[in-house]
């Protein structure tokens, strides 16, 4: 009233002047970034997965293709598959994480980065051997025994495969009472904690629906 | 060598920055040739002056504006982002200069002309420092008000000859908005002037012992809301209102056109700021005036133009009615009031020569605050929004095809 919300008005831009801006200079400075956050960069253990493609048939999408052969390691026991594909085409991925929810083994993680501009559709596939020499960053999304370690993806060190399962003070145990760890899990070694998936009979297995 | 002097009869003499540079320069050319060069330099002077200040604040308007929205603004390029306007030029400058098909072609072209033109001419009876206008006219304040309605013709140029009815409606606007605030804007000019005995900007800044922010608050206030209304700066930019009309009147410009209209708009602040200063604020006065006039000249100029930017950064644009009525409900009687009450305290204060002195003022000062106070009460109670009573009980609206059955 009689100009006085007016002056109201200004003291309270000039207010704003004085507060401290609220833009982040962004690839200078950064906000730090949430452990549990779903981004590119898929993490695969290969040592873990045993190809039984459940990601692909969770994926939502149907973008990750997995083709795999049997492996000849240890064929009476129940071996793994060996993994020939693992194709993420990651340009219509949305980042649900299903696939990683769907995971029996923790063999798959989301990743924690962001900045994955390619140039072409086609790069934007992120093939087995990519997952392969990836960093092993696993954001900890969907898996609480990340973060009961307090792991932060983005300050953290590389994580090993026998670092993430869910099992995993069980291989200590094992490692401690004497037992021979091999480099790839066998059937026996998981069967303790983990149903043994049902040998699927195809040989390629795609969650595409066509 | 040659040793030209201008003679005192010539008209130019009573310039004194021409008769400067042509004493100089006269010194190496003939005297025919440093005439030309005199005036050609005043001209860059000129020029340069608007285009620089546009410049300066164009870029001082994006930094305050992000400051105010707690932004940082402009901050890539240069120290500060101090070459964003450079940047921005270039990039004007190499867009496609389009003119609609159908549009007016000779009087589209020339409002960009018609725009900058008024801005660089208001700047030329402006004193940046002790003897330093460009020409001290002596109908200075008239001619300010002259050259700057020129504006809105331009404006209604460019709405008419884009041929498009957005920038009709813009151009509408702007000339309804101008045509209302150029009579309170005169009328409290008129206090002033009378103050001071004088048009002349130069007269009027010898006069102001007291700077006349404090002897005309009324007047003050009334020139500054006007200014910005003819400036087409929020609160009152109906006439580009981005979020109605895409861009008011000069929609269709593209290019080095719109640059040229955007120079103007930023330019204008600038002049309109190096007015006020020279009008209210005792232009460039100050401590060591003599050698620092200039300096106190850009401080003041600058201070008024980031009260233009605050108040663009505070107050939302008002609706067309509103606007109307602000002007002739509230500045055009408080301009009145100003000037009949002036008119009076000249009339008894001064003394035998017409001279007032700073006592004067002082008493002019105290009467017209309190002019100033009821002014603002009575008028603003006038103007104030009329808000619709809220019907209270009113039934609640049903969704279509129900109906309330009212007994049993």
């Amino acid at each position: 009233m009689y100009g006085l919300a007016l002056a109201k008005g200004l003291l309270v831009t000039l207010k704003n002047l004085t507060k401290k801006p609220f833009t982040v200079q962004y690839p200078e400075e950064r906000l730090p970034q949430h452990p549990r956050f779903r981004g590119e960069e898929f993490v695969w253990y290969e040592e873990r997965c045993t190809g039984c493609a459940s990601c692909a048939k969770y994926c939502p999408l149907g973008i990750i293709k997995i083709v795999t052969s049997p492996s000849e390691t240890a064929v009476p026991e129940g071996d793994k598959y060996r993994l020939e594909v693992f194709d993420i085409s990651i340009n219509r991925c949305m980042f649900c994480g299903l696939c990683v929810e769907a995971c029996p083994y923790d063999a798959l993680f989301m990743g924690s980065g962001f900045e994955q501009g390619k140039y072409s559709r086609k790069d934007m596939v992120i093939t087995i051997d990519d997952l392969r020499q990836a960093d092993k960053h696993p954001s900890t999304f969907f898996r609480p025994q990340l973060e009961a370690q307090d792991y932060d993806p983005r300050a953290g060190t590389p994580l090993d495969w026998q670092q993430v399962g869910r099992e995993g003070w069980q291989w200590h145990q094992r490692e401690k009472a004497g037992m021979r760890i091999s480099k790839t899990p066998t059937s026996d070694a998981l069967a303790a904690d983990v149903p043994e998936p049902a040998p699927d009979a195809t040989g390629e297995s795609t969650g595409d629906a066509d | 060598m040659f040793n030209c002097a201008l003679s005192p009869d010539n008209i130019l003499y009573q310039t004194p920055m021409f008769r400067e540079i042509y004493n100089l320069v006269g010194n190496v050319l003939p005297c025919w040739l440093s005439y030309f060069v005199a005036g050609i330099v005043i001209i860059l002077v000129l020029t340069n002056a608007v285009l620089l200040g546009a410049a300066a604040f164009s870029w001082m308007e994006r930094r305050l504006i992000g400051k105010f929205q707690n932004r940082l603004g402009p901050n890539r390029w240069g120290p500060f982002g101090l070459f964003q306007p450079i940047a921005d030029l270039v990039k004007l400058l190499f867009k496609e200069d389009l003119t609609p098909g159908t549009a007016d072609r000779l009087v589209f072209l020339a409002v960009p002309i018609a725009m900058v033109a008024p801005v660089m001419l208001t700047l030329a009876v402006v004193p940046f420092a002790k003897d330093t206008a460009l020409t001290n006219l002596n109908v200075g304040v008239l001619y300010i008000l002259a050259v700057t309605s020129i504006t809105s013709i331009a404006i209604f140029m460019a709405g008419w000859s884009s041929n498009n009815r957005f920038a009709l409606f813009g151009a509408a606007r702007g000339v309804a908005v101008l045509i209302s605030y150029e009579v309170p804007v005169v009328v409290s000019l008129l206090g002033v002037v009378m103050v001071a005995g004088s048009m002349s900007l130069a007269d009027v800044v010898s006069a102001q012992a007291l700077p006349f922010i404090v002897v005309q608050p009324l007047a003050f206030i009334v020139f500054v809301a006007g200014t910005t209304a003819e400036l087409n700066r929020t609160p009152f930019d109906l006439a580009e209102a981005e979020s109605e009309l895409i861009a008011g009147f000069h929609t269709e410009y593209s290019g080095i056109k719109f640059a040229m209209i955007q120079a103007a708009e930023f330019g204008g602040v600038m002049v309109a700021s190096a007015v006020i200063t020279t009008l209210f604020l005792s232009g460039w006065e100050g401590p060591l005036a003599h050698w620092l006039g200039w300096l106190w000249f850009l401080i003041k100029a600058f201070a008024v133009a980031t009260i233009f930017i605050w108040v663009r950064a505070t107050f939302p644009r008002l609706r067309i009615d509103q606007l109307l009525a602000f002007a002739w409900k509230f500045l055009l009687p408080a301009s009145l009031i100003n000037l009949f009450a002036t008119a009076l305290e000249v009339y008894f204060l001064r003394d035998a020569e017409g001279v007032l002195t700073r006592g004067d003022l002082g008493i002019m000062t105290g009467i017209n605050l309190a002019i100033t106070v009821v002014c603002i009460i009575l008028f603003g109670n006038l103007v104030r929004e009329k808000v619709r009573p809220v019907v209270a009980n009113r039934a609640p609206a049903l969704p279509r095809g129900v109906t309330i059955v009212e007994g049993d």
